[in-house]
């Protein structure tokens, strides 16, 4: 007799059996997996977790030798769900890219290759520069033409480790370029200013964190004078550069390099931004903590567009909230996180980009970086709420 | 003439307010924290308040008590979660037991500038026991969000459902240079 116990996980229904009775597969629910034929032949069957004690009791007692084929039904059963899961997501996509797992850096730049080439009616692959291993930055531009259109600057994954970002923001390229011609607000958009996504600021840092360190933040620059390895890249931008909220220690995940752009990660896009000349927006994904701020982050002074930006953060975070109930708190990064100087948005505030927004996606610690892939989409979907909240306001609203 | 007295403030307290999310429900509390700023080896100081009883886990707290008993050679497991954020079911009481844990350590380990995570299980390895409790000897990665530094910290963790999680000794550990 070869018996299958199931999960002891599940919640038993306890029946007492007295050591006279008759054990009856019927009043004992045991399911036959093979049902028991001549003596010779083996039986399989699945015995509730309660009546495991008691069906091994009656075997020995019996003399009758068992197998366990499998310990725990519900573990299986939990696996194949989750295998079934990834695969229909895989299948659900036109080709074999899924946007629900968190993929390679090879895999996403192929990806971003066939978006470019399925919607090139709008959508162009740029290189803005190289990686200090020679990886190259791409940006996709989303654009229905024009000559040097007011346009809108989003990146991700300029910290390694922050997963989701870098997944959310080929999920938001996919949304874009689909949704034009659909969408109203978008297709008005596009109709009036161009988008650059740089969806992978930090590919050395990524490719790291799938081969070495999943907790790698920093680029991969080798440091003069030390064995530490990087900097880090929302610490490097010309912006109270040197001063409080980042570490002179080249071992430190907050240091903020030699001089300001010194990471060729960060000088790409500055060349980037100001060779062109009209952005509008510069909106920079990061995870984890769910807050969407504006600037200063090197002073706890308050920016001169102050109520302005407060309040279309507050409206953006309406819009996260109206789909999943995610909530995000809105503020400066100084008073709502810490002071910190050389970041992206404070740079670029400071250039002349009034609409300088951080976001800090999903989630606030239970999960941390390693944000379970189940929540790689609906943490895109709601992000994607609102950046067209703050998109929306920036094409209504020229300066 | 008076000479002027400086109120020298040593400590800082803390007045908090705040949601604790239980099982299937929540639960409000209040807690006051007095951060020692004179002596930063010191742990702040908590007392907390919990308006009405969080639930009852002795049924899995039994569960996973029987299944950790039951073994025949002692667990050992790495990456919990995994790099996808994956937690298996067995070992998520597991993880629960770490995080826990580690809140015991964070706490010690507190000052006014500190904000401490949880981030992940690198490696877990029972401990074999004469008596009813369980041990682990966990290395975990704690996430400091001030410097944003990832720390190795190793703890030894005791349990028993009727008697609760004990730290019984943590260390900080040194990053590695490669990584």
């Amino acid at each position: 007799l070869d018996q299958v116990a199931p999960s002891p996980i599940q919640p038993a229904v306890c029946r007492t059996l007295s050591p006279n009775q008759i054990l009856f597969p019927f009043s004992f629910q045991l399911d036959f997996w093979i049902n028991p034929s001549t003596p010779a032949l083996p039986v399989d069957v699945r015995i509730p977790a309660n009546g495991v004690q008691a069906v091994k009791a009656f075997l020995e007692s019996h003399g009758i030798e068992y197998s366990i084929l499998i310990e725990d039904l519900q573990v299986v059963l939990d696996k194949e769900k989750q295998d079934m899961a990834c695969s229909q997501q895989r299948d659900r996509s036109s080709n074999s890219f899924n946007y629900g797992t968190y993929n390679t850096l090879d895999s996403i730049y192929a990806e971003l290759d066939h978006l470019a080439s399925e919607f090139s009616n709008i959508v162009s692959k740029l290189k803005i520069g190289e990686s200090y291993e020679k990886r190259p930055l791409y940006v996709l531009k989303f654009s229905t033409g024009g000559r040097n259109r007011p346009a809108i600057w989003i990146d991700a994954g300029i910290h390694s480790r922050e997963w989701v970002t870098q997944a959310s923001a080929v999920w938001i390229a996919k949304k874009i370029a689909s949704d034009y011609g659909k969408d109203p607000s978008i297709t008005s958009l596009l109709n009036k200013m161009d988008i650059f996504l740089l969806a992978v600021s930090n590919p050395d840092g990524y490719v790291f964190t799938h081969t070495t360190n999943r907790m790698w933040r920093k680029t991969r620059s080798k440091n003069q004078g030390s064995q530490c390895v990087g900097v880090d890249p929302n610490r490097n931008w010309d912006a109270g550069f040197g001063g409080p909220g980042a570490s002179s220690n080249p071992c430190s995940d907050s240091y903020r390099g030699p001089r300001a752009n010194s990471e060729v990660e960060v000088k790409s896009v500055v060349n980037f931004i100001k060779n062109h000349g009209n952005i509008r927006a510069f909106l920079t994904l990061h995870s984890y903590s769910q807050l969407l701020m504006y600037p200063y982050g090197y002073k706890c002074t308050k920016p001169a567009d102050y109520a302005e930006l407060d309040a279309l953060g507050k409206a953006a975070a309406n819009s996260i909230r109206s789909l999943y109930g995610t909530t995000f708190t809105v503020g400066s990064i100084c008073t709502t996180i810490y002071q910190a100087s050389g970041g992206s948005i404070d740079w670029s505030y400071d250039y002349g980009i009034k609409y300088s927004f951080a976001f800090e996606l999903r989630d606030t610690g239970r999960y941390g970086f390693l944000l379970p892939v189940n929540q790689i989409i609906p943490t895109a979907e709601e992000t994607w709420l609102g950046l067209k909240t703050i998109m929306e306001h920036v094409r209504d609203n020229s300066y | 003439m008076q000479n002027d007295s400086f109120n020298k403030i040593n400590v800082l307290h803390y007045h908090l307010e705040l949601v604790l999310e239980d099982i299937d429900s929540t639960v409000n509390c209040t807690a006051e924290v007095l951060y020692h700023l004179g002596n930063k080896n010191i742990a702040p100081d908590v007392q907390f308040t919990i308006e009405g009883e969080l639930k009852n886990t002795d049924e899995a707290d039994n569960i996973f008590y029987s299944q950790i008993k039951s073994l025949e050679k002692e667990l050992v497991a790495e990456n919990i979660p995994d790099s996808h954020g994956h937690v298996s079911p067995e070992m998520e009481p597991i993880r629960l037991l770490a995080w826990v844990a580690s809140g015991y350590v964070m706490w010690q380990n507190s000052t006014e500038n500190t904000k401490f995570q949880f981030a992940q299980i690198k490696h877990v390895k029972q401990v074999k026991r004469s008596d009813e409790y369980l041990e682990f000897d966990y290395m975990i990665l704690l996430h400091e969000m001030v410097s944003q530094e990832i720390i190795p910290w190793q703890m030894t963790v005791l349990w028993h459902p009727q008697h609760g999680v004990q730290v019984t000794q943590d260390s900080r550990q040194p990053k590695h240079a490669s990584e």
